[in-house]
């Protein structure tokens, strides 16, 4: 008998709902066989602005999502023998260990084993100059700016590792989204590190999971066109998953969403760029043998795909200050609304650009032309409202917030009618990507209670 | 020059972008196989790379996947920099799967009718 791993996300970023587990947990629960839950809360500049928090706080700079969805899932899935795989630890996976640790405790389940897999942040190991002569694509390292992270993709070894020795719950920074999947079905099938064909499977489920709902129905409804049966209550995915590789690709029972051809399609291809090469620290996985069929309502099986070597360098991330961004936003509704808003974005250039000469600034008209921008034709109707919106970056800050000011000084001095100013101002973080040699990089494993 | 009428792309496929860094990447899924042979001598790369000239891409690149009736285009250097750089309010992107979906294709009214009778 072939046994089943059932793999489940409930995160595909930082932002995502807090309480997708649970349905996923109580569907894993039905179900008996190596049972997983995997959160994907690590986009590229969430690890930066994690970095930025411990500087502040020593204890902190885990991922945010840590806090709102982790507590909500741990009883549930630890009662019902469900072991969790996330990379919320961010830049500080010991701190975030540590707090699930005291979780874990106030839940009833003093025992949990739980691991932390670390060896992702560069900054002490790796000197600038030795990223600089190894980034790709650009020359941001030789320019200014401090780093403020630096993470290298880590694959799943670590993660299974984990497993083998015991782990409820696995808590990594930086590794490549897939191989959250991946290290626990190479830790239940006892797939061979050199097996390209499975690791080829494994990351498809993985990629196919790694952004939640994005499989399910969301980023995907469209009314009339793509109808999404109770899409405020989507289910999030599950894949279940043979050792030969026979994978089917479901959600709970009595979600909302849906799983079918398109929703699977769309996001096999999702960020990916040469889809027979997309490259991962464990395998080159090669999508274009895909297939998929229909396995009963919202059951796809993707089968086909195909894997080739890994490759001898991981790719990094570097992030480097680059100032502060402000954005501020003015809104002008009903007749003639379309020109009142040109002139309150004229009367901020003009005011600037004899103020702070040196502020580059962006002006959209929101409603108008802010995301198309010069892609499409300009409409010839007057839209009932339109939203101004400037955005400037610089490395002083009192320059953004000359900005920032003027905008809001629009509410007296500027066109009839304006309304709902909003201002922000966050933190700019420039990337550069590295290829940095294998042996360059080590995973550790360790456990909470055991010395690191 | 072929008969037959002209329609936008979002009548005959669907659309997801992903991003890296500056590189755009635009998933078109046909609405039904039928439509995979026009799409296919139709929206070509150098089609692509014309509908988003005024962002400038460095190089568009169409990869064919037609066990999934899909295309995949990969645009350089259209996102303004990406996430990271770019003083938009998109900088990843996103809804830039719409801007594609709005461009005109021509295409037998025989075949549209086939398409819709086997879309899923």
């Amino acid at each position: 008998m072939d046994t089943l791993v059932r793999i489940g996300c409930a995160a595909g970023f930082a932002g995502d709902r807090a309480d997708a587990s649970l349905p996923i947990i109580a569907e894993l629960a039905r179900h008996g066989g190596p049972r997983f839950l995997m959160f994907e809360t690590l986009a590229e500049r969430t690890l930066a602005l994690c970095q930025l928090e411990k500087r502040h706080d020593s204890t902190r700079g885990y991922s945010p999502a840590l806090a709102r969805m982790l507590p909500v899932a741990l009883g549930p899935a630890l009662s019902a023998g469900i072991r969790i795989v996330g990379n919320f630890g961010g830049a500080n996976p010991a701190g975030a260990a540590r707090r699930i640790a005291e979780w874990a405790q106030a839940a009833g389940f003093p025992a949990a084993r739980i691991a932390v897999v670390e060896g992702d942040d560069l900054t002490a190991s790796i000197a600038r100059e030795e990223l600089a002569a190894r980034e790709t694509g650009g020359a941001l390292l030789a320019g200014p700016g401090e780093i403020v992270a630096a993470n290298v993709y880590l694959g799943a070894e670590g993660i299974a590792r984990a497993l083998d020795a015991g782990a409820d719950i696995v808590v990594t920074g930086r590794v490549a989204d897939p191989s959250l999947a991946l290290g626990p079905l190479v830790h239940a099938h006892g797939w061979a590190w050199n097996d390209w064909a499975r690791l080829a499977d494994g990351t498809l489920a993985g990629h196919l999971l790694e952004c939640g709902a994005q499989v399910t129905g969301g980023y995907f409804a469209d009314p009339d066109v793509k109808d999404v049966p109770g899409f405020d209550e989507v289910g999030y995915p599950i894949v279940e998953i043979a050792a030969s590789g026979a994978m089917v690709v479901t959600k709970p029972a009595g979600t909302g969403g849906l799983v079918d051809r398109r929703t699977v399609t769309e996001q096999i291809l999702y960020e990916v760029h040469d889809p027979a090469a997309y490259v991962t620290p464990d395998v080159v996985l090669d999508v274009t043998g895909v297939g998929l069929a229909a396995d009963g309502p919202d059951r796809v099986r993707v089968a086909g795909a195909a894997g080739k070597p890994r490759p001898a360098t991981l790719k990094a991330t570097v992030f480097l200050e680059s100032g502060l961004l402000g954005e501020a936003e003015i809104s002008y509704a009903g007749p003639n609304a379309r020109a009142r808003a040109r002139l309150a974005g004229e009367t901020v250039a003009e005011r600037l650009r004899k103020r702070a000469p040196e502020l580059a600034l962006r002006i959209d008209l929101i409603g108008v032309d802010s995301v198309f921008g010069n892609l499409a034709a300009a409409a010839e109707a007057d839209p009932p409202e339109v939203r101004l919106r400037v955005a400037a970056q610089d490395r002083d800050r009192a320059r953004v917030e000359l900005m920032l000011n003027e905008v809001e000084a629009l509410y007296c001095a500027g066109p009839a009618g304006g309304a709902g100013v909003r201002r922000h101002l966050t933190p700019r973080l420039a990337s550069a990507s590295c290829l940095i040699e294998r042996e360059r990089v080590a995973p550790r494993v360790w456990f909470v209670g055991d010395a690191p | 020059m072929n008969r037959g009428v002209e329609v936008e792309l979002y009548r005959l496929a669907y659309a997801r972008t992903g991003d890296k860094g500056n590189r755009l990447n635009i998933a078109v899924v046909c609405r039904a196989p039928a439509y995979y042979p026009v799409l296919a001598a139709e929206l070509t790369a150098a089609r692509v790379a014309r509908l988003f000239a005024p962002r400038n891409p460095g190089k568009v690149v169409r990869y064919d996947l037609p066990k999934l009736s899909a295309f995949n285009f990969v645009l350089d250097d259209v996102l303004q920099g990406g996430v990271n750089a770019s003083l938009g309010h998109d900088g990843h992107g996103k809804s830039l799967s719409y801007f594609l979906l709005t461009a005109r294709i021509r295409v037998d009214p025989a075949l549209l009718a086939a398409g819709d009778a086997t879309t899923v």
